[in-house]
C-alpha cells in the first residue's frame, strides 16, 4: 500500500451533482421559456402580419432569369444572341387535373410521347410550389393562337416569352464558339439550382460552356401576391437580374467565312491565330451544324442523323481532331537539330531516294523515291531539306536527335498538352517519349520509331489547334503563347486558368532566321528547274503580294508495304492521305499564324496551301509593304520550267 | 482501485431491494412511460396532419415506435453493471464504426454518414455515440475523485473529441456537436469547477471568427441565412421564411387540425421530418406548443429526478446527461425551425418522421430505466 488511501467522498459528490442537476433543471426551464417567448412572439405579436403572408394573400417568390451575356467577334459581329422565344408552362397548383390538361393539350397542339415524359421529369425536380414548369419550348405563333384562345378552359397553363440563346451566323461559329443546351437531369444534379431558376439552358460546350460562370448573369427574384388559387395579383418589389458578361473574342467572322468556304465541303479544319496575342482568329471544322437546333431541344431524329453521319458533323476536327503532323513537323525537327548542335546548317546529306538503319533491311523512303531507283534530293542541305521537304535528311537528322531530344525540344512548342486557355474540349494530341511507349504499350523504344517522327508520322499525334500554336511560336521567334478565344469583356474575368508557358528561348537567333527563311522559300522559291523549287510554289508562290512563310504535310492514312508506291487510284477516298499546310505571314511581322488540315485530301502543298493562301490574302487584303521590304526571292530566274506535280503522286510526304 | 469498497460491495442480494411497486418488478418507470406515450400520441396526430392524411406513413410511424419500446424494454431489464463493464468495449466499437464509415462509408448528399451491410442493414455509427459518449465519460468518471481533477478532465475531453472529430469530417457538424454537447454535460454534472466552465466558454467565444474560417460554405450559408433570411429568399432562405409563416399564421389556437395551409401547399419543406413543430404551431397554434413543450419539460423533470435518485456516480451521470441531451435536441430543433438557431439537421424528439433517431432516444431512456430500477434502498 504505497499510495494513500483516498476514499471517495460519496456524499460529497452527489451533493454536488444535486446542485448541478437542479441549476441545469432551472437553465432548462429558461431556455424552455426563451421557445415559448419566441412562439408568443411569432404566433401573438406578429400573428397578423405572418396570418396576411399565409393566410388570404399569399406571397410568392418568382425568380427573374438573368439575361444571357451576348458574343461578338473581334469587329462587333454579333455570334451569340437572345431572341424572345415562346414556352408553354404548367403551374401544377393551379392544374385541377393534370393528365386531363395533358390531353386536352395534346387534342390543341399536338404533344409528343418524349415531350410529356420529359415535363414529368421536370415537374417532379421542381423547386417551389407555385413555380411555372415549361412543357414546350419554341411555339409557333399557331400553337401560341390555339393556346391563347382555349385559355379558359385551362386554368395553370400560360404562354410565357423567354429569351433564348440564338446563334445568328449558324453552322459557320458552331465549333468555334460551342453552344448551350437544355438544362438535363444530369446538369440538374451538378449545378446551383438557386442560380438557374427560371433558366432552361445553360453553356455545354465551347466558349459557351467555358465562360459559363460569366455569361450566365445573377438571378433577380420579385415578390408577388397571389391570390388562393396562386394567379398574380400585384408585384411587391423586385430586385432585378443581372446580365451576364457580354464576350468579344478573338475570331475575326469575316475571315472564319473565308476559311470556311476555301474548305469547300471537304472535311478538314483551318485555325488561326495571332502570334502577337494567342487570339484565335479562326477554328473551322468542317463539316459543322447548326447549333440552334439544340437550343429548342433536337428531336431525335435530327440527332441520330447528325450523330452518325460518317463525316461526324458533331465532332470538332479543330481542336479534337489528333492525326500525324507529316512534314508540318520538319522545321521543329530542325530547329532541335540546330539548338542541340546535332546538325549545322551547313551539314548536308546525299539522298539517294531512301535511307536504311545500319544492320537493317528495311527501306525508309523519300516521298519521290520511285521502284527504279532515280529518286532522291541529292544533295541536301537543312534548308533544301525543308523546302523541298528532304524526308531522308530528316530521318537521318531524327536517328541522331533520339527520341529524348526530340521531346524534350518539341514539348517546348506545345506539343503533346492542351495549351488552349478557354476550348475546354481541345485534346493533348501526343508527343511519343521512352516513358510513354513503356508504359502504353510495353516495348521499348526502337531507333526505328525515331525514323518515322523525324518526318511527323509514326506515333506522334497533333491537333490543328496545336500545330497552329507551335508555328505561332516559330513566328514569334519563340515566345509562347497560350491560344486564347476571348479578346475582352466588358466585366473583369480573371484568367484563373492561364497556363504560364515557357518561351522557347534556346534558339538562336540566326537559327531562327534560317528556318523562317526556308520555309519562305517553300512558297516563294520557283522557276528554279525541276527539283528546285520550293514544294508549294507552283501552286500557291507566283504572286503572293506579301512574305508568307509556310510548310506542307502529307500524312499517310493507311500503311504501305514494303517496296509498294503508293497509288491514289487503288485507294478508297477514305484512305487517302491527310493533306496539312501551315503558314505564317508577313514573314517579317507575322500578324497571322495557321493550321490547315484537309482530311484525305490528298497533297499538302496542292490541297492544303491555296486554302491557306485564300485565308491569308483575306487576313492581309489591306496588307503594305514596309518601305522597300524584302522582295520575294526567286522572282527573277526567267526560267519557264513547269514543274507541275513534284512527284509521281503529286505527293509530298 | 480497490478503495471504493462500498460501491464494490456485491450487487446486493433480492432480499435488499425494494420490489414494492409493480413498475419496479418489470423495471419500468410508470411515469416516464406514461409521458412517452403522451408525447408520441401527439405527435403521432400531427404527423398525420404532415403527411398530408395517408395512413402508410403513419403505420410505418407506428411499427418503428414499436421496435423503439422494445428495445427500451430490454434494455431496461440489463443491469446497470452491464453497462459499466461494457461501457468501454462499446465506445471502443463504435469508434472503429467510425472509422469504418470515412473509408466505407455510403454516401447521400455529398456526406457518408452509412454503414452498409448490403441486404442486411444500414445504420449510422454516430447514432450510437449519441448514447456512448455519455456513457463512457459516466465509466470514466465513476471511480475517480469528484470534482475532475484537471489530468482527468484532459482524458474526458479526448474521449469526446475522438468521435466528435470523426463525425465532424463526414461531415456531419450538426451532429458532432450534439454529441459534443452530450458530453460536455456529463463533464458539468460530474461538478467542474466553474473557473473551467467559464474558462472555456470564453475561450470558445473567442475563437467564433477562427470556426467561420474552417466552416464549409453550406455550414456558413446556414448562418448567414439566420442573420437575414430575405438575403436569399430563393435558396437558403426559403425554408426559414415558410416556417416562420407557418408558425406565425397559427395564432393562439392554431388553423384547427389538418387545417394548415402553408404544410398542405407545399410551402413547408420537410414538413414531416425537421419542420414539423411548424405543422404542429400552424394548426394547433401556441396552445399546442405550450402543450408539447410542458409535456418535454415533464419529462426531463422525471429524468433530473431519476437521476437525483441514483446510487452511484455512473447512474447519476448517464441519466443525468440522457435527460438533458433530450432537452438541447428539442431546443436546437425548435429554436431553428423558429429561426433563433441557424438549420442544422436535427428532428424533434419523438415527433419528427423516421425511425433512427426514436430507437437511440428509446434506448437511452431504457437505460434510465434500468439504472432507476436496479437500486438496492430507497433513499
Amino acid at each position: 500500500m504505497t499510495e494513500p488511501l483516498a476514499l471517495k467522498n460519496h456524499s460529497g459528490e452527489s451533493q454536488i451533482f444535486l446542485e448541478r442537476a437542479v441549476l441545469g433543471f432551472g437553465m432548462l426551464i429558461v431556455l424552455t421559456l426563451v421557445l415559448l417567448a419566441r412562439m408568443f412572439y411569432l404566433q401573438i405579436v406578429q400573428h397578423d402580419l405572418y396570418a396576411t403572408l399565409s393566410d388570404r394573400n399569399r406571397i410568392q417568390v418568382q425568380s427573374v432569369p438573368p439575361i444571357r451575356g451576348l458574343i461578338y467577334d473581334r469587329h462587333g459581329t454579333l455570334i451569340a444572341d437572345n431572341v424572345p422565344s415562346y414556352t408553354l408552362t404548367i403551374t401544377k397548383e393551379r392544374v385541377r387535373d393534370m393528365d386531363a390538361t395533358i390531353d386536352q393539350l395534346d387534342a390543341m397542339i399536338g404533344l409528343s410521347d418524349d415531350e410529356i415524359e420529359s415535363f414529368k421529369k421536370r415537374l417532379a425536380r421542381r423547386q417551389r410550389p407555385l413555380e411555372s414548369v415549361p412543357m414546350l419550348l419554341r411555339l409557333t405563333p399557331q400553337e401560341i393562337a390555339r393556346v391563347s384562345v382555349n385559355r379558359h378552359l385551362l386554368p395553370g397553363v400560360e404562354v410565357e416569352a423567354r429569351l433564348v440563346r440564338h446563334y445568328p451566323l449558324g453552322e459557320l461559329m458552331a465549333h468555334a464558339v460551342g453552344s448551350v443546351r437544355r438544362i438535363n437531369e444530369e446538369d440538374a444534379r451538378s449545378i446551383d439550382t438557386v442560380a438557374y431558376s427560371g433558366t432552361n439552358h445553360l453553356g455545354k460546350i465551347g466558349v459557351e460552356r467555358f465562360y459559363e460562370h460569366q455569361l450566365l448573369g445573377k438571378v433577380g427574384y420579385q415578390r408577388v401576391e397571389t391570390d388562393a388559387r396562386g394567379r398574380v395579383m400585384k408585384a411587391l418589389d423586385a430586385t432585378p437580374s443581372q446580365p451576364g458578361a457580354n464576350l468579344v473574342l478573338h475570331v475575326d467572322a469575316g475571315l472564319q467565312q473565308i476559311a470556311s468556304e476555301a474548305l469547300q465541303g471537304r472535311r478538314g479544319a483551318v485555325v488561326a491565330i495571332e502570334p502577337a496575342t494567342g487570339g484565335i482568329l479562326a477554328l473551322v471544322s468542317n463539316p459543322s451544324y447548326d447549333p440552334n437546333l439544340f437550343v429548342a431541344g433536337i428531336d431525335a431524329t435530327t440527332y441520330a442523323a447528325l450523330r452518325d453521319s460518317v463525316d461526324v458533323p458533331l465532332f470538332n476536327r479543330a481542336i479534337q481532331g489528333q492525326y500525324e503532323p507529316g512534314s508540318t513537323l520538319k522545321p521543329f525537327i530542325a530547329l532541335a537539330g540546330l539548338v542541340t548542335g546535332t546538325v549545322t546548317p551547313e551539314f548536308s546529306i546525299e539522298d539517294s531516294g531512301s535511307f536504311q538503319l545500319p544492320n537493317s533491311s528495311r527501306l525508309y523512303r523519300d516521298w519521290n523515291w520511285t521502284k527504279q531507283g532515280h529518286g532522291g534530293h541529292g544533295t541536301v542541305n537543312l534548308q533544301k531539306a525543308i523546302y523541298r521537304s528532304c524526308n531522308v535528311y530528316f530521318y537521318s537528322l531524327a536517328v541522331k536527335l533520339g527520341i529524348d531530344r526530340i521531346h524534350e525540344n518539341l514539348s517546348l512548342f506545345g506539343f503533346g498538352q492542351n495549351t488552349a486557355i478557354d476550348l475546354p474540349e481541345a485534346r493533348d494530341g501526343l508527343l511519343p517519349s521512352r516513358r510513354w511507349k513503356e508504359t502504353s504499350r510495353r516495348e521499348p523504344w526502337y531507333p526505328g520509331d525515331s525514323v518515322n517522327i523525324g518526318i511527323g508520322q509514326g506515333d506522334i499525334l497533333v491537333t490543328p489547334l496545336q500545330l497552329a500554336t507551335a508555328v505561332a511560336v516559330i513566328a514569334n521567334r519563340g515566345k509562347m503563347l497560350a491560344p486564347k478565344m476571348l479578346k475582352s469583356s466588358n466585366v473583369e474575368i480573371p484568367m484563373a486558368a492561364v497556363l504560364t508557358l515557357p518561351d522557347v528561348d534556346k534558339i538562336s537567333p540566326e537559327d531562327w532566321q534560317l528556318v523562317i527563311e526556308s520555309m519562305g522559300m517553300v512558297v516563294h522559291r520557283g522557276n528554279m528547274g525541276f527539283g528546285e523549287n520550293g514544294t508549294a510554289w507552283a501552286y500557291i508562290g507566283r504572286d503572293v503580294p506579301y512574305r508568307m512563310a509556310g510548310k506542307s504535310g502529307t500524312a499517310q492514312v493507311v500503311g504501305i508495304a514494303q517496296g509498294e508506291l503508293y497509288d491514289e487510284d487503288d485507294l478508297t477516298e477514305r484512305q487517302r492521305k491527310n493533306a496539312w499546310f501551315v503558314a505564317f505571314a508577313p514573314v517579317e511581322k507575322p500578324t497571322i499564324a495557321l493550321a490547315v488540315l484537309v482530311e484525305n485530301g490528298g497533297g499538302g502543298s496542292e490541297f492544303g496551301a491555296p486554302i491557306a493562301r485564300k485565308v491569308l490574302d483575306y487576313y492581309l487584303r489591306d496588307y503594305q509593304p514596309e518601305v522597300s521590304a524584302m522582295a520575294p526571292a526567286g522572282k527573277p530566274a526567267g526560267s519557264q520550267v513547269r514543274v507541275l506535280a513534284a512527284g509521281p503522286n503529286g505527293a509530298q510526304l | 482501485m480497490s478503495q471504493d469498497f462500498v460501491r464494490r460491495m456485491p450487487y446486493g442480494s433480492s432480499s435488499l431491494q425494494r420490489k414494492s411497486m409493480i413498475g419496479e418488478k418489470l423495471h419500468l418507470d410508470v411515469a416516464l412511460i406514461l409521458l412517452l406515450v403522451l408525447i408520441c400520441s401527439f405527435g403521432l396526430v400531427v404527423l398525420y396532419s404532415a403527411v398530408g392524411r395517408e395512413t402508410a406513413p403513419l403505420m410505418s410511424q407506428l411499427v418503428k415506435i414499436g421496435m423503439a419500446t422494445l428495445a427500451m424494454l430490454v434494455m431496461a431489464q440489463i443491469a446497470p453493471v452491464f453497462y459499466l463493464r461494457t461501457a468501454p468495449w462499446l465506445y471502443l466499437l463504435g469508434l472503429v464504426m467510425l472509422v469504418l464509415v470515412l473509408f466505407f462509408g455510403y454516401e447521400v448528399n455529398g456526406s457518408a454518414r452509412w454503414l452498409r451491410v448490403p441486404g442486411v442493414f444500414t445504420f449510422q455509427p454516430a447514432e450510437i455515440m449519441k448514447l456512448m459518449v455519455p456513457m463512457i465519460l459516466a465509466w470514466y468518471f465513476h471511480d475517480r475523485h469528484l470534482p475532475p481533477r484537471p489530468k482527468h478532465l484532459f482524458w474526458a475531453c479526448v474521449m469526446i473529441a475522438i468521435p466528435v472529430v470523426l463525425i465532424g469530417v463526414q461531415p456531419d457538424l450538426g451532429t458532432a456537436l450534439l454529441i459534443g454537447a452530450a458530453g460536455l454535460l456529463v463533464i458539468l454534472l460530474a461538478g467542474i469547477s466553474w473557473r473551467y466552465v467559464f474558462a472555456a466558454l470564453g475561450l470558445g467565444l473567442m475563437s467564433l471568427p477562427a470556426l467561420w474560417f474552417v466552416m464549409r460554405d453550406y455550414q456558413r450559408q446556414r448562418v448567414l441565412t439566420l442573420l437575414n433570411p430575405e438575403s436569399d429568399p430563393l435558396g437558403s432562405g426559403w425554408n426559414i421564411i415558410q416556417s416562420k409563416t407557418a408558425i406565425g399564421s397559427g395564432g393562439l389556437f392554431g388553423k384547427g387540425i389538418f387545417q394548415g395551409t402553408q404544410s398542405h401547399l407545399d410551402f413547408l419543406p420537410e414538413s414531416q421530418t425537421d419542420f414539423i413543430i411548424a405543422v404542429l404551431a400552424e394548426e394547433w397554434g401556441l396552445i399546442g406548443v405550450v402543450v408539447l413543450l410542458t409535456l418535454y419539460t415533464l419529462l426531463t423533470a422525471r429524468g433530473v429526478v431519476m437521476a437525483a435518485q441514483a446510487q452511484d456516480t455512473f447512474g447519476r451521470l448517464l441519466t443525468g446527461s440522457i435527460t438533458f441531451t433530450f432537452f438541447v435536441y428539442v431546443f436546437v430543433n425548435i429554436g431553428m425551425v423558429s429561426g433563433i438557431l441557424p438549420v442544422v439537421g436535427v428532428p424533434l424528439p419523438l415527433v419528427s418522421y423516421g425511425g433512427t433517431s426514436i430507437l437511440t432516444l428509446f434506448a437511452g431512456f431504457g437505460i434510465m430505466m434500468s439504472i432507476h430500477t436496479h437500486r438496492r434502498i430507497t433513499l
